[in-house]
């Protein structure tokens, strides 16, 4: 008789085929979304994923999913999802949709996430006009987090910020985004709608097809609110939430269109073709013959290399530069390398320091948690990163009186007053490069020519190009003197 | 047993599925949804179909917030012959209904 039942009645309403047939996110209930009872956003999903149907755009739709309870759609929509940072939603849509503008990119946000830390973005993308749907669910409320004030908070309204209830004078006055963004000239159409009643519910479908469908036919900015009730947070049963909205949060934030310019619009011309990748040197004017030679591998190091070294020193002593000379000689000898520098928001004085790596190897992190070269430039620094040195590994330390807490029996030491020696060559801001030079004639792998093409290419001055090139060749000579040293006394 | 008392909708709902919110009874025009007396697995009433009555208006799969704990059909063309097929069709709905 079933099938009597199949020839009687055709399916009209069922699970939209963008959604997946499981969700994959927790062992059980993966027939269930992780909403609460009556929560809107199930209901929006829905919407959103009949027009995908509808158009039959699934495997050409980017969704980015934003921070709030809909964190997790990409566990029920199937098709393509970036999850953005707090509030970045709409930023990372243009990017996307930039790069790929053949999809149909929506970003699916709530009022946390928009209308508060994510407000810039909003703003920015709704002035360029970005060719995305932003489908903005407003609860009026900070729901996941457990129900804290929001922008979109209405006057009088309790959260757990606001026990006694918003006011205006402490809190300001709701922020009517929709009303916002119809300020400016380039969206291209906004519309609020709320899930109040069968009415507004219908409307609201209607407002997100028309946002999915401004997109397909490649017009521009569409943004949709959606008042959307939220049972859990305001302590109302899911019929009651849905009788607050229509009674109570559309006397704030009144429904209708604010935006409506597409009935004349014609579709956006397409982005112009990126540059090919070859030709940015051009453009950017760094096409000279010394770029295009020293990407070529000029110098076969005569050994292997493997380096870890970590640079540390105040901020204005040159930490940064000295890693940089040499990851920039490690990439003209031809060899893998990563410089990545670590400092605080000060200009100077503040402490600083750069991870570097040089390896033959493609190089995995460029982390340098346990480096083998550890160049310190300060007292601080060295009693910092002292015992990360591995075993075998070298301490290079700006001062001569090595402070006895940090000496150990498996590193080599080179201790010299550095900065002192800069001083004598004609300028202590040299002293990093003094310690590079004994850096290098202690690694012993890359040839001068790379290390003065390097140096070429980061210091412009002539005056101060000479001067490093000076303290480079006195780091060399302070490290081959100190190991003849070490051998008379042996 | 005859053409006229044939329903234009018909209504499947996902004892699983359902987390018993209660809009879609709220929201049916003609009222054929009910809570279920019984818990379902995860302890929630559930919807139900009162078993006839349905005109496949849609509306209650609209305003479910779960992709997929409603299902509505809706009569093709009439059929001379429609009529024993009409209540085994809506029995046939019951099961699912109410698990």
């Amino acid at each position: 008789m079933s099938s009597e039942l199949i020839s009687e009645y055709e399916v009209i309403h069922a699970k939209p085929k963008a959604f997946y047939e499981t969700y994959e996110r927790k062992d059980e209930l993966q027939h269930q979304t992780h909403y609460c009872p009556g929560c809107g956003h199930g209901t929006i999903h829905k919407m959103l994923a009949q027009a995908m149907d509808e158009f039959g755009i699934k495997d050409r739709t980017i969704l980015i999913s934003p921070v709030g309870c809909s964190v997790f759609a990409y566990y029920y929509f199937d098709v393509g999802n970036v999850q953005a940072a707090h509030g970045r939603a709409s930023a990372v849509a243009t990017a996307v949709k930039r790069s790929r503008p053949e999809s149909i990119v929506i970003s699916y946000q709530g009022d946390g996430d928009l209308a508060a830390i994510g407000s810039a973005e909003i703003l920015h993308a709704a002035n360029r006009g970005e060719p995305i749907a932003v489908i903005f669910v407003n609860n009026a409320i900070y729901s996941m987090t457990g129900g804290q004030f929001a922008p979109t908070t209405l006057i009088g309204q309790k959260s757990t910020t606001t026990p006694s209830g918003r006011s205006a004078i402490h809190e300001g006055y709701p922020l009517h985004v929709s009303e916002l963004l119809a300020t400016l000239e380039a969206p291209m159409y906004i519309e609020r709608v709320g899930l109040g009643d069968n009415r507004q519910i219908a409307q609201a479908s209607r407002a997100i097809r028309r946002a999915v469908e401004n997109q397909v036919r490649g017009l521009g900015f569409s943004f949709i609110e959606v008042l959307s009730p939220c049972p859990t947070i305001w302590r109302l049963s899911p019929v009651e939430s849905q009788r607050w909205v229509r009674e109570v949060m559309e006397k704030t934030y009144p429904l209708g269109v604010f935006r409506d310019r597409t009935k004349d619009a014609q579709p956006r011309p397409t982005p112009q073709e990126p540059p090919a990748l070859d030709a940015i040197p051009q453009i950017i004017g760094v096409a000279d013959a010394d770029v295009t030679e020293h990407s070529a591998i000029r110098h076969e190091p005569v050994t292997d290399v493997d380096l870890h070294v970590r640079v540390a020193g105040f901020g204005g002593q040159g930490v940064l530069l000295l890693g940089e000379v040499l990851a920039e000689a490690g990439l003209d000898a031809g060899l893998e390398v990563s410089w990545l520098p670590s400092y605080g928001p000060e200009m100077r004085s503040g402490t600083s320091n750069c991870h570097v790596r040089l390896s033959r190897e493609p190089i995995d992190s460029p982390l340098v948690t346990a480096p083998n070269v550890l160049v310190a430039m300060n007292e601080p620094s060295l009693k910092k990163f002292d015992k990360s040195v591995q075993a075998g590994g070298w301490v290079i330390y700006n001062g001569d009186a090595f402070p006895p807490e940090c000496v150990r029996k498996d590193v080599h030491v080179l201790a010299l007053p550095f900065t002192q020696i800069a001083d004598a060559l004609g300028d202590a801001r040299a002293a990093n490069m003094v310690m590079l030079g004994a850096l290098l004639e202690i690694a012993g792998a890359l040839p001068q020519t790379s290390v003065d093409a390097a140096l070429a290419r980061l210091v412009k001055n002539p005056r101060f190009f000479e001067l490093d090139e000076r303290a480079l060749a006195r780091g060399r000579e302070l490290y081959r003197e100190s190991v003849r040293e070490v051998c008379h006394a042996g | 047993m005859n053409a006229e008392k044939r329903d234009r909708g018909l209504l499947r709902v996902d004892g699983n599925e359902c987390k018993g919110c209660g809009l879609c009874v709220e929201a049916c025009p003609p009222k054929v949804i009910a809570m279920s007396e019984r818990l379902n697995h995860y302890g929630y009433r559930t919807a139900t179909y009162a078993g006839a009555g349905c005109t496949g208006c849609g509306i209650c799969f609209m305003v479910c917030p779960e992709p997929g704990a409603i299902t509505v059909l809706r009569a093709m063309a009439q059929r001379s012959a429609a009529g024993s097929g009409v209540t085994m069709g809506t029995e046939g709905a019951m099961p699912c209904a109410s698990n």
